[in-house]
């Protein structure tokens, strides 16, 4: 009974969405509030259904009923009680019941903030959150149907991929999918102005916090993933450019080029077309996405499952781009700028430099990602494209973005001055060769590593440059230096904000550079009471015990790091064995500032004499995962309300 | 303001690439060419879930049909159970046997979806996972088809069906026998 009460609740909220998109629709073109209003109804009644269809789908999941294919695909009587919960995103049919949800909410907050707000523009809006939502709830029924039976019921499930038995694919998933979600909301503004033809500015001013809330989630999701493979997969890497990682960080560059550009628009009212063609891109990239992810096209590690939904994506797919596109183009003579660009050496060209930059970036990223499938097309060769090729041609993409970070902010609007220039970069260049010629001293040998860092300094200095000034000159006005510096962060969170979030990307480039630069690893077979060196540490192989989990079989390897002399902490990788699946290794290490210790336990001996050990000292890794938290922090200056006047 | 016609090719500009996208269907990328097929077969020596020793090397002569299959592997290796069943029946007074290896599988329930499936032929668990690993197995299920020199011929991923079995088979027994 119980999936069939789901499947009906998700097939009346498909008939509600779908409704309502019309509705609004209507409402917006013939100036009927009631029929808007009725649209509004109809959303409420799909967010109800789809709470509704995911809490049924949730306690299928917790009373075992493996009646249900995707409860017995992704649980077995051994999962635990939490995973069976957020088994509901593990895998596709439930990924999608999610996204689903999480559109219906993020269209009940559209309705609420922006009902009245946005009045001209709030029905299309509307009416384009609600035929995405009806998208989603099509897949959901029809497509992938979550809530499909199969016969004979098995005795027990297949369980879930004990890869995903993790904490870091409880939160990675959904912040991932937010961020994808959240991008739904600038779209619809851009596709109400366009059909409304109010092109001006006024829908970039109103999405901008959207665009940073999504923008920020699918930076944290991207980070989650990176944590994620980090600490369980084994390899010691956050990073693989593989095909599924490059589906998410695609819309990541061109909602970043986005962030920017809208200030641009906002300032000097430049940029029109291209916003409104950015916020396309970016949502079709989302899209794009998930149809990468999900279709089978293109072969991934990640071993998702594949079904006909692909087909049902990229037809959703086209659909936007070709539409998007044939609205622009509808609009093509109200698109044009009214401001112009003065002069090549001013913050515009700055941003717009760096807008071309992130694009070029996701345009090779792209392009790495399809050319498998186009080289079949066209040449009926099979080939895979591998991270040398996007490091190659991203690296010096990344590296002028950093320097742009440091130029951007500081440099005069219009048409900087030479005195412009040196009151603000003369500092800040002198301390940024100073450091290069510093770490050169010091060491470093890599020429690629001495220019990102000195180039980080840079930037930070500029940072640094701007808060000491500006501080300063609040002190001069009679404050004290801390309430000085606090009060300027407040009053003007949105730049400072801004600043912060700079200074997060840096510490990852650190992270990111030094681990690159310095990680160094080995992989030795050791016998019981054995020692081995790598970096300055020292590890003993002290014994192999078994034991038995509540579903799977487990060996554990004890291994003692000594740093120096004094014997430290016990690292204890192991390998697990579960009854329907390879067995897989279970990543030990200690997390520290600069060396993170991280031991990977391969084969061994049954007696338990002797055992593989891959031994990595991976450096300054964590400074990535420190960049998030200082990501969020700057996120949540930069959105907070504003406290002063408008400029 | 002077009309801009060409402004209407703007959105043929995403076709190609969305074309693209679809031309991805018709492909399988998994779909990679086993190094395996053309070379001898790996031998093995497992001990069917009877008791019986199952090798490869005291068939030699006869065409093998070597399925991996798992008793999670829904629902494909339970579509084709029936099938290497029916086969199984009507060709092994042809000199054809058909094998099950069941791999990453609890004993008991690999048990148990044979008794389902009522299947007659051998079959036997992988426990070491040597025998899946020797001959490539990526998932379930995977079946080779081996000739009478000891040689694979086909690797089919994904259920077998009857057409695929008997065209297959057909084709190895129309060779002629080697010499010995």
């Amino acid at each position: 009974m119980i999936p069939e009460a789901g499947s009906g609740a998700l097939i009346v909220a498909l008939i509600l969405a779908l409704y309502g998109a019309v509705a609004a629709a209507v409402g917006g073109r013939r100036g009927r509030p009631a029929l808007v209003e009725s649209a509004q109804h109809a959303a409420l009644g799909v967010f109800a259904l789809l709470t509704a269809g995911a809490l049924l789908l949730i306690y299928a999941f917790l009373s075992f009923d493996f009646s249900v294919r995707y409860v017995a695909n992704n649980t077995n009587l051994g999962t635990p009680f939490y995973y069976r919960i957020t088994a509901l995103w593990g895998a596709l049919e439930g990924s999608i019941v999610l996204w689903g949800w999480m559109l219906s909410v993020y269209t009940l907050i559209v309705i609420l903030r922006h009902r009245t707000s946005a009045r001209e523009l709030y029905p299309w809006v509307l009416s384009v959150m609600l035929s995405v939502v009806s998208f989603f709830l099509l897949v959901m029924t029809v497509a992938a149907p979550v809530f499909a039976r199969m016969t004979p019921i098995p005795p027990d499930g297949r369980g879930l991929n004990p890869l995903l038995e993790d904490s870091g694919m409880i939160t990675h998933p959904v912040a991932l999918y937010l961020g994808f979600t959240g991008f739904t909301v600038p779209f619809a503004f851009a596709v109400a102005a366009l059909i409304t033809g109010r092109v001006s500015d006024f829908w970039i001013t109103t999405t901008r916090r959207w665009t940073i809330v999504a923008w920020y989630f699918l930076s944290l999701g991207l980070l989650i993933g990176g944590w994620w493979s980090y600490h369980v997969l084994g390899w010691g890497g956050y990073w693989a450019w593989d095909p599924v990682e490059n589906a998410a960080f695609m819309p990541w560059l061109t909602g970043t080029a986005l962030l920017h550009s809208v200030m641009i628009q906002e300032r000097r009212r430049m940029l029109r077309l291209w916003n409104i063609a950015l916020v396309i891109l970016t949502f079709s990239l989302t899209l794009f996405g998930t149809f990468l992810t999900r279709s089978g096209v293109i072969a991934s590690v990640h071993a998702f499952s594949q079904s006909s939904i692909g087909v049902y994506f990229l037809s959703f797919l086209a659909l936007v781009v070709l539409s998007g596109l044939g609205l622009i183009a509808w609009r093509w003579d109200t698109l044009g700028a009214q401001g112009e660009l003065d002069s090549v050496v001013s913050r515009e060209s700055a941003f717009l430099l760096n807008n071309v930059l992130l694009v070029a970036a996701a345009f090779t990223v792209f392009f790495g990602t399809v050319f498998p499938l186009l080289s079949e097309a066209v040449r009926d060769v099979k080939v895979s494209v591998g991270a040398p090729f996007f490091n190659q041609v991203n690296v010096p993409l990344f590296l002028s973005l950093i320097f742009l970070m440091g130029v951007g902010p500081l440099i005069a609007w219009r048409r900087a001055s030479l005195e412009n220039l040196q009151r603000n970069f003369l500092w800040p260049i002198v301390i940024g060769v100073t450091a290069a010629a510093l770490f050169r001293l010091l060491g470093v040998r890599s020429i690629l590593a001495v220019v990102t860092l000195a180039l980080t300094v840079f930037v930070a200095s500029t940072i640094g440059v701007d808060l000491v000034r500006a501080t300063r000159a609040r002190r001069a006005m009679g404050e004290r230096a801390l309430p000085a510096l606090g009060g300027l962060l407040l009053r003007h969170n949105r730049r400072y904000g801004g600043f912060v979030v700079h200074l997060a990307i840096l510490v990852v480039a650190v992270g990111v550079t030094g681990s690159q630069a310095w990680s160094v690893h080995t992989e030795t077979t050791l016998k019981r009471g054995e020692q081995t060196e790598l970096g300055g540490y020292r590890i003993r192989f002290d014994g192999l015990r078994e034991s038995q989990e509540s579903n799977h079989g487990k060996v554990t390897g004890t291994f003692t790091v000594m740093n120096g002399r004094a014997a430290g902490a016990v690292l204890e990788p192991a390998k697990k064995f579960y009854p329907q699946q390879s067995p897989i290794a279970y990543v030990d290490y200690r997390l520290g500032l600069v060396d993170d210790i991280y031991l990977v336990l391969g084969d061994f001996a049954g007696d338990g004499t002797s055992a593989t050990v891959k031994f990595q000292v991976n450096r300054l890794v964590s400074w990535i995962w420190i960049g998030g938290l200082v990501l969020t922090l700057g996120t949540v200056l930069a959105v907070l309300p504003e406290r002063r006047k408008a400029a | 303001m002077r009309r801009r016609r060409w402004r209407w090719l703007l959105p043929l500009t995403a076709v190609p690439v969305l074309a693209l996208l679809a031309y991805g269907f018709r492909l399988n990328p998994r779909d990679i060419r086993s190094p395996l097929v053309g070379r001898p077969a790996a031998p093995f020596a497992l001990t069917s879930f009877e008791g019986a020793p199952m090798q490869l090397g005291a068939l030699r002569g006869k065409v093998v049909v070597l399925n991996f299959w798992a008793s999670w592997c829904y629902p494909a290796c339970y579509e084709e159970a029936p099938v290497l069943e029916r086969g199984w029946r009507a060709y092994r007074d042809r000199d054809v046997v058909v094998l099950g290896v069941d791999i990453q599988d609890k004993d008991e329930a690999g048990r148990k979806f044979i008794r389902d499936f009522s299947l007659t032929f051998p079959n036997a668990p992988d426990p070491s996972g040597k025998v899946s690993v020797d001959y490539g197995v990526y998932g379930v299920p995977e079946t080779f088809f081996i000739d009478r020199a000891g040689a694979i011929r086909v690797k089919h991923v994904s259920a077998v069906t009857d057409q695929v079995f008997r065209d297959t088979v057909e084709a190895l027994l129309a060779e002629p026998a080697p010499r010995r």
